[in-house]
């Protein structure tokens, strides 16, 4: 069986796990504790923290605070910038396209009597930075827009509205959920005025169960998980010291790989679009920038679960959606927000790449789905 | 082909003038020696009373900032080498402004010397000869000879033609050390580190000493006064750090039932254990952060009292500076984040809920007389003082010792 679901989560790098194993059976210590082991887990901790601040770049490591994974990092993102303030600002800009922690977050916020406006995407599924501007309001207090969309691979405009927003709009804080593209892209937080910033290990190569929100100095949160004030504070909870150094080993490779990766997944993603350009059936999903890893395409009218289990028949594995959303079989809330018809919202396929694939793999990947296609193709004549 | 050949380093005409000229030029190519360690590819040279760094393989960017710290140093450009012949000359010049990235008008003009006689033209035939193509390329440009934003300077030799336009300034003082060496009381806070760069940018050379009341204070505060030394031999390429163990003096005085004067008799012990130390090293002064008026300890009062304690001067580079500007400072030299560190010193221990202000000599005298021991305690601890050595660049290695002493292994990361 083929994988191509890297966008879902990736597997864990040797490195990394041969790492874990030994942190786990060396240091058993509580970063916390003052004795010779906690000291030891705490300078893991911290040596952890700085690799990490290196890899995102032009960070220091006191503004990163470890997470159990980028759901918790954008929750406390969105909902810890919203709670607990008391200047009266109540609003959010977001987008119909964002990772569901974000999405439901801002759902659950609105029920707290928050309000959310959600910017709609151009039917290339990438936002305009005017649009998602103009949405601003006196009593804005959050825009949280994800950098690369996690179903379509679509590359937001997240410097411009950075930029623009730390000019027209200074006091609005700025959250970008970098979860996907991490490894393919890089962005500069300094430059795209970002004060707070997503990510997961478990999507480059790192464990699952650990996360970073990279908070500006300067920034405050309102913490969601009170305790030993962990975290600075923000997060409590004893830190998952092993998995953290873990992680901090991922994300290096992450960033120092990133051009070469970026190249070679670029190479490979275009014979995946050459393949699904071929088939009238088939309509890809064509952003005007693209992240390399994903490729996206509809087949109108029949069910991502019916193309994705044929496909896992014929020995690869892929996505409908995104991993978080699905097991519902609605219509892609992304997709709709992208103005297409519900037939075609219901049939999106993600095939997202990793590191491991090269071109034997993604030849195999193109001639399955080839057959799939053949396969399928009456069917959904028929349906018509 | 890299962007620039040489850093040329400045020096004040104070500094490099008259008969201390020599020993300043010694120091202050020493001092760039220390802080270019880390960077063996760069080369140092002495000309004219001027230092010359080829970076090597290091990009400038790299070194501009390391080299903005050497003390005594008024400002440093980066400078391009090319063939003497006019045409190089005006090409190096364009590409110059070109990195510039001018965006509105900007005064200008050149400012050619010809050292090298054998250049068919003069200095003041070669200015317009410069001058003119640039103008004619760059339309931003205008000439203003008084008082220009951009002087672009050329100097013609026989083997090269040094061409540069940007000048950054230096943090100025005097070369590390010529000013003769002192001993600085480094507390974990926030103000001693940074007398301590004001004592080296005022060239002295420094030593510190701290003092560590194990296990009053943890493990974390000693490292975290180590890290705030080695900031410090960032500046200086190297500082020796004493660490006096300092419990003993410090509990022989909580059994003398006067908590309000703990601190007056606290700080005169250090003075005591300070002094001795700086006698052994041959330091000839104290330096402390103390700003007039800021803690108990800080009044007139008890300056006056608890100075009396060393017959060293001590010098207080902070005495007249207000707080916020002290943590401007403390920010700018990189040492703040690691002073806010919460871990506790020897200063904060059995801290009395009143401290005096305002200590009577005649009573401290008296108690010190009684102090069990106080002698033999003060030169135990000066004698037991613990010598640690930074270097600039010393961090990670330090690090990594101490993390292969914790059963951390580098490749994990």
């Amino acid at each position: 069986m083929l994988n191509f679901d890297h966008a879902a989560s990736t597997p864990t790098a040797p490195d990394v796990i041969r790492t874990m194993a030994e942190v786990m059976e060396a240091h058993s210590g509580n970063p916390s504790s003052i004795h010779r082991g906690g000291e030891a887990a705490s300078k893991l901790l911290e040596r952890s923290r700085e690799v990490c601040a290196a890899a995102i770049g032009g960070v220091k490591p006191g503004e990163l605070v470890f997470t159990s994974g980028a759901t918790e990092s954008n929750n406390l993102a969105v909902k810890g910038m919203m709670l607990g303030r008391n200047d009266g600002k109540k609003h959010i800009v977001t987008t119909a396209i964002e990772h569901a922690s974000v999405y439901e977050s801002c759902r659950q916020l609105e029920q707290l009597g928050f309000e959310v406006t959600y910017v709609r995407p151009e039917a290339d599924g990438i936002v305009s930075f005017h649009t998602v501007l103009a949405a601003v309001r006196e009593d804005t207090a959050l825009v949280s827009v994800m950098h690369v969309n996690n179903e379509t691979g679509a590359v937001q405009p997240i410097a411009e509205i950075g930029r623009q927003l730390k000019r027209l709009h200074p006091r609005v804080r700025f959250h970008v959920d970098g979860v996907q593209g991490f490894a393919q892209l890089s962005l500069d937080l300094n430059e795209a005025g970002i004060d707070l910033y997503s990510l997961s290990a478990h999507k480059i190569r790192g464990p699952r169960g650990v996360g970073i929100l990279y908070v500006r100095e300067g920034v405050r949160l309102f913490p969601l998980f009170s305790g030993g004030g962990q975290e600075s504070g923000i997060r409590a909870g004893t830190e998952n010291v092993a998995a953290i150094v873990g992680a901090a080993k991922a994300f290096r490779l992450a960033a120092e790989g990133r051009t070469e990766r970026a190249g070679k997944m670029n190479a490979l993603r275009e014979m995946v679009v050459a393949e699904v350009n071929r088939h009238a059936g088939l309509r890809l999903t064509e952003p005007k920038q693209s992240s390399p890893h994903i490729i996206h395409f509809t087949f109108s009218g029949l069910k991502s679960q019916v193309i994705l289990h044929t496909l896992e028949e014929l020995g690869v594995q892929v996505s409908a959606q995104s991993a978080c959303s699905a097991k519902t079989e609605k219509p892609s809330r992304v997709l709709s927000a992208m103005g297409r018809e519900h037939e075609e919202a219901i049939s999106g396929i993600r095939i997202s790449l990793g590191d491991e694939h090269g071109q034997s793999e993604v030849r195999q990947l193109v001639k399955v789905i080839g057959s799939a296609v053949d396969r399928l193709a009456p069917l959904e004549g028929r349906k018509r | 082909m890299k962007k620039y050949d040489y850093l040329l380093l400045r020096f004040g005409e104070v500094t490099l003038k008259g008969r201390n000229r020599a020993r300043f030029e010694k120091a202050a190519v020493e001092h760039v020696r220390a802080l270019m360690r880390p960077y063996p590819d760069a080369k140092i040279r002495r000309e004219f009373g001027r230092i010359y760094v080829d970076p090597g393989s290091e990009p400038v960017e790299t070194l501009i900032p390391i080299l903005q710290n050497v003390f005594g140093m008024t400002s440093l450009s980066p400078v391009r080498a090319v063939q003497p012949e006019l045409d190089e000359i005006i090409r190096a010049a364009g590409e110059l402004i070109e990195d510039m990235e001018l965006d509105r008008e900007t005064t200008f003009k050149t400012n050619v010397r010809r050292v090298w006689k054998d250049f068919p033209y003069s200095s003041q035939e070669s200015n317009p000869l410069v001058a003119t193509p640039l103008l004619k390329r760059f339309s931003l440009l205008k000439v203003d000879v008084r008082n220009p934003e951009l002087e672009l300077r050329v100097e013609i030799r026989d083997k090269a033609a040094y061409v540069y336009g940007e000048v950054i300034p230096g943090v100025g003082g005097f070369p590390l050390g010529t000013n003769g060496k002192a001993l600085l009381l480094l507390s974990g806070g926030i103000d001693s580190p940074v007398a301590g760069w004001s004592a080296l940018r005022r060239g002295l050379e420094l030593e510190c000493i701290h003092f560590h009341s194990y296990p009053f204070t943890s493990e974390k505060a000693k490292e975290k006064v180590i890290d705030l030394a080695q900031g410090l031999a960032e500046y200086a390429g190297k500082v020796r750090l004493h660490i006096v163990p300092f419990t003993e003096v410090q509990t022989s005085f909580t059994q003398m039932g006067q908590d309000n004067l703990m601190i007056t008799l606290m700080r005169r012990a250090m003075l005591r254990i300070a002094t001795k130390v700086a006698e052994r090293e041959k330091a000839l002064a104290l330096v402390t952060g103390e700003s007039l008026g800021q803690v108990a300890s800080q009044t007139l009062p008890s300056m006056n009292v608890i100075e009396r304690a060393t017959e060293l001067p001590i010098l207080r580079p902070l005495v007249m500076t207000d707080k916020d500007e002290i943590i401007r400072l403390s920010r700018k030299i990189g040492t703040y984040e690691t002073s806010i560190l919460p871990y506790e010193d020897c200063c904060t221990l059995f801290v009395p809920k009143s401290p005096t202000t305002n200590p009577n000599l005649r009573i401290v005298n008296k108690i010190e007389a009684v102090t069990p021991n106080l002698e033999r305690l003060i030169e135990e601890a000066a004698a037991g003082t613990e010598t640690i050595e930074l270097l600039a660049g010393g961090a990670r290695l330090r690090r990594e010792a101490a993390e292969a002493e914790a059963a951390i292994k580098q490749d994990w990361f």
